[in-house]
């Protein structure tokens, strides 16, 4: 409406312009460069890695440390492993949280206060690591995939965030009228509330997810079995204590194991182990923005 | 506000109303007794000699006896130095990084190349602590690794900077400012967002140039979020992450990689040393707590901004 009025921007603040953009194409180069070296590696031939020469893009084109990554029992079983923790764990995750959070959204529920208080003292103490330990050990849930799944059952941030929402986006109105039409709570929890809050959900899942995929340190404590072993377990064994998998390198050549084969080969494995987040990070991210957004909001 | 204008006969029947809500939350409460409760009770294992067979309730108490033996230990003051070293270091480096992402990409307009710079500073977040070490050690890997060989290239010797005790804070501390700057701005981007329009048309008619509207508009808009971010990594200060540090540790570095929550590991878990060991996880707790409701009682008193 007033283009035409316009001003043209001024000296100073044009210059600023160009300082943030330039700065701003700096740190996207310095957080993209060292994953595209990785991914070119991965795809580069091992003497091509072992004598320096790839600095961009793969030398040497070459997939053979991938195809050697697939022969690994071992890493295969890996990743079947958390796939399950992944998928029940998250299961878990989200019907605790939405458990919790929807009966703390509701204004009118008596034992709300009590209750997020109950939940926020967990934020403040906690029992350290030797009493958890302790704990699942009696239990009786040490080497199995509970001790993977329930005691992390649930994040109290998670909690905050869909509590939140709940009550941001879903008007008070649609209880009462569902209410005077005879609704039940957990009628109009699962036919009303949840399909309203799909973006909230999608959110979720993606954080614990994630968190599931990328989990090691309870695997570390609790699990003692190789067949139980998640896929950061199996990565931590072959990438940071150089335990590869022997699978990985049956048919590999001693003259090309010292060539720096292993090298390529973990190369390869990062970008593996990387290939499931990468591939759901694009159809998400918009929605994780909103989700810390809509965290951020305090109730 | 209906149930404050009832009394108690308003409250049972609202009681009655809402027993669908206490069976959904049966679930979940139950999961915080068992799991977070029951673990809080079980710190008392830090004041006792804890036996497997009688357990922790059978065991006898011996009082402060292994907060005493923490506190004389040799590796006591190194633990504690470290701790509070690279805590405190990744907090001033790591803290404005987000900050000043955000308000630069706040004065870019949204369009292809804002998304790009948001998309990719956002994705090194979701990697996962063990490729991010693994990233680590390749990069730094002598003669192999790109940053020895760029080293190499500028005619300075080559390093096994992972095996430098010097090198250790700053390679932890930068990796993670890399892994963790973008996502961190999210929050910084969502409180701009929020600021009233008006206020910046307002302050194009008085003629405010980019860098004035950032100083008087952007940053005042931005101070209750940094403030509580400050409170809650203050808050922090004591709990450096175990997964990175365990993970990037060797024999070399121990002298400055060793942090408390390694220790409670290696010491408890490894060494099958409960009641010390929780004693010095007890200890690290009671600290940051401490110091989490310090910060925040300051804040409240300088800032009227606080936690609660």
């Amino acid at each position: 409406m007033f283009s035409k009025n316009k001003i043209k921007e001024p000296l100073g603040d044009r210059m600023l312009l160009i300082v943030i953009y330039i700065a701003l194409t700096a740190v996207m180069l310095v957080v993209l460069y060292p994953l595209l070296y990785i991914f070119s590696s991965s795809l580069s031939s091992p003497s091509a890695i072992v004598s320096g020469k790839v600095w961009l893009f793969p030398v040497d084109f070459s997939i053979k440390a991938y195809a050697s990554i697939f022969r690994s029992t071992q890493l295969m079983m890996g990743y079947y492993n958390t796939i399950i923790y992944t998928v029940v764990g998250t299961l878990i995750n989200v019907v605790f949280t939405v458990l919790l959070a929807f009966p703390l959204a509701q204004r009118t529920f008596p034992a709300r206060k009590i209750i997020m208080i109950f939940m926020m003292i967990t934020l403040f103490f906690d029992g350290g690591l030797i009493p958890t330990y302790l704990l699942v050990k009696n239990l009786h849930m040490l080497d199995t995939r509970w001790a993977l799944w329930l005691p992390g059952a649930l994040s109290i941030f998670q909690v905050i965030v869909a509590r939140t929402f709940f009550q941001t986006s879903i008007p008070e109105e649609l209880a009462e009228a569902a209410r005077m039409d005879g609704c039940r709570d957990s009628r109009f929890l699962v036919s009303i509330v949840l399909p309203l809050s799909k973006p909230i959900l999608a959110v979720m899942t993606l954080m614990y997810a994630v968190g599931h995929w990328n989990a090691y340190f309870d695997a570390l404590i609790y699990l003692r079995s190789e067949n139980l072993f998640p896929l950061q377990y199996v990565l931590r064994n072959v990438l940071l204590l150089n335990a590869a998998d022997p699978e990985m390198l049956a048919n590999t050549a001693q003259k090309l194991r010292d060539q720096g084969f292993e090298q390529a080969l973990k190369y390869a494995l990062i970008v593996v182990a990387c290939i499931p987040v990468l591939i759901m990070y694009p159809f998400v991210q918009k929605h994780f923005v909103k989700g810390v957004m809509i965290g951020s909001l305090k109730g | 506000m209906r149930v404050n204008r009832g009394n108690g006969n308003r409250t049972l029947m609202n009681a009655k109303r809402h027993w669908e809500l206490y069976l959904l939350v049966l679930l979940p409460v139950l999961y915080l007794i068992v799991f977070k409760y029951v673990p809080m009770v079980g710190v008392q294992i830090a004041f006792k000699d804890f036996n497997v067979i009688k357990g922790i309730w059978g065991s006898p108490w011996v009082g402060f006896k292994h907060f005493e033996n923490f506190f004389h230990s040799p590796n006591f003051w190194l633990l504690i130095k470290n701790t509070i070293g690279i805590s405190l270091y990744s907090l001033i480096a790591g803290f404005p990084v987000p900050i000043l992402l955000a308000l630069a990409l706040n004065e870019v307009r949204t369009g292809f190349f804002k998304r790009s710079v948001q998309m990719i500073t956002y994705a090194p977040h979701f990697i996962s602590t063990v490729v991010m070490v693994s990233i680590i050690v390749l990069i730094l890997t002598p003669h192999v690794g790109i940053v020895d060989r760029l080293f190499t290239f500028l005619g300075l010797p080559t390093t096994n900077f992972l095996g430098v005790p010097e090198y250790f804070k700053s390679i932890y501390v930068w990796s993670g400012v890399w892994q963790e700057l973008g996502y961190a701005s999210i929050i910084y981007i969502a409180a701009l967002a929020g600021v009233d329009p008006s206020l910046y048309e307002a302050a194009r008619m008085d003629g405010a140039s980019r860098l004035k509207k950032i100083i008087h508009i952007d940053l005042p808009a931005l101070v209750p979020i940094t403030i509580i971010m400050l409170i809650l990594s203050l808050g922090s200060v004591m709990g450096v992450g175990f997964e990175k540090i365990y993970l990037m540790q060797n024999p070399l570095n121990a002298s400055s990689s060793e942090v408390i929550s390694t220790y409670v590991y290696k010491v408890g878990l490894v060494g099958a040393n409960f009641s010390f060991s929780a004693a010095v996880g007890l200890f690290n707790s009671m600290i940051n707590l401490v110091l989490l409701l310090s910060v925040n009682f300051i804040a409240r008193r300088v800032s009227q901004t606080s936690l609660w």
